[in-house]
């Protein structure tokens, strides 16, 4: 059972509250883009056996959308933040970096 | 004028834990910025209530305001103010980014009581009902069974569940069996 907290509502909801909403940070590649960003976009994904980052969604509780770093394999959460952000906060890549020294996922190390 | 009734038309599932129709109750969806003093104001004027804190229920009788999200209240008034209350909270927030929808008829709501309200309550939802995790004033929105609900808890133990009316049957049917089948001790 993974529970995430959502920074929104603070609760610690577990995951029947929750829907799962695919990768975090994705770039929106619109007009003007090249075949290949675009394609990217659309299509190309991470699939760690390791760190990932997601968008996550309290559908049950808030409603809002949150980001959330968490390990797929071994289903350890490094932490959660809002939507907004555009990179992981310092202060969760410093814990995750304590926990998987050089660890990297897409430009984020 | 037809005379307006309740969804689950005072329905009442007596025991050692009962599960009731709360009856007509007015309530307003409303969304803006919480920490705006033309909020504030109206928030009080009309319910009595203060903005509550994250995940706490303001209620005195059938008025109070309720924690739904960082930008959402859920605001109760009598049945019969509803309308008029949403034209004060317009004409207050007039200019001000906001949304006021009275959603009294898409609501059921239901109330649990009695010394085992929290397991029958536990039983449902995937949340803490455990006394230090969930006192008098809490509120979540969370789901019941397979369907959405919001709830909070009273200072006599009470619990008050709101979910929608499409669901209403389902929710107090669910709450009614979950009573019948009596306490698991899980709480105690
Ligand atoms: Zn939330």
């Amino acid at each position: 059972m993974l529970t995430l907290q959502c920074p929104y509502c603070g609760v610690d909801a577990e995951e029947t509250e929750l829907t799962a909403g695919g990768e975090a940070h994705l770039k929106r590649e619109t007009v003007g883009a090249s075949d290949d960003d675009f394609e990217g976009y659309l299509f190309m994904r991470e699939n760690p056996k390791g760190l990932h980052f997601e968008r996550w969604r309290h559908s049950y509780g808030c409603g809002k959308w949150f980001l959330a770093a968490r390990d797929t394999n071994t289903l350890e959460v490094f932490g959660t933040y809002p939507a907004q952000s555009k990179e992981p906060p310092k202060d969760l890549r410093d814990k995750i970096s304590a926990k998987r020294p050089g660890w990297s996922w897409r430009e984020f190390k | 004028m037809s005379e307006p009734v309740s969804f689950l038309g005072g329905r009442v599932a007596e025991g050692a834990v009962t599960v009731r129709d709360a009856g007509l109750q007015g309530m307003i969806t409303l969304r803006g910025d919480l920490a705006a003093t033309k909020v504030k104001n109206v928030v009080k004027k009309v319910t009595g209530q203060a903005i509550p804190a994250q995940r706490k229920a303001l209620v005195e009788g059938r008025r109070g305001a309720l924690w739904m999200s960082p930008d959402e209240l859920l605001l109760l008034v009598p049945y019969a103010e509803a309308e008029e209350a949403v034209a004060t909270i317009t004409k207050a927030l007039r200019g001000v980014h906001h949304l006021a929808v009275n959603v009294s008829d898409a609501r059921a709501y239901v109330t649990v009581e009695g010394a085992g309200a929290a397991e029958v309550m536990a039983k449902n939802a995937p949340v803490d009902f455990s006394a230090a995790a969930f006192g008098a004033g809490d509120f979540r929105r969370s789901r019941v069974g397979q369907v959405a609900a919001a709830f909070w808890k009273d200072e006599a133990g009470a619990f008050h569940v709101v979910s929608f009316r499409s669901v209403g049957d389902y929710v107090f049917d669910l709450l009614r069996v979950s009573a019948e089948a009596g306490p698991v001790g899980a709480l105690s």
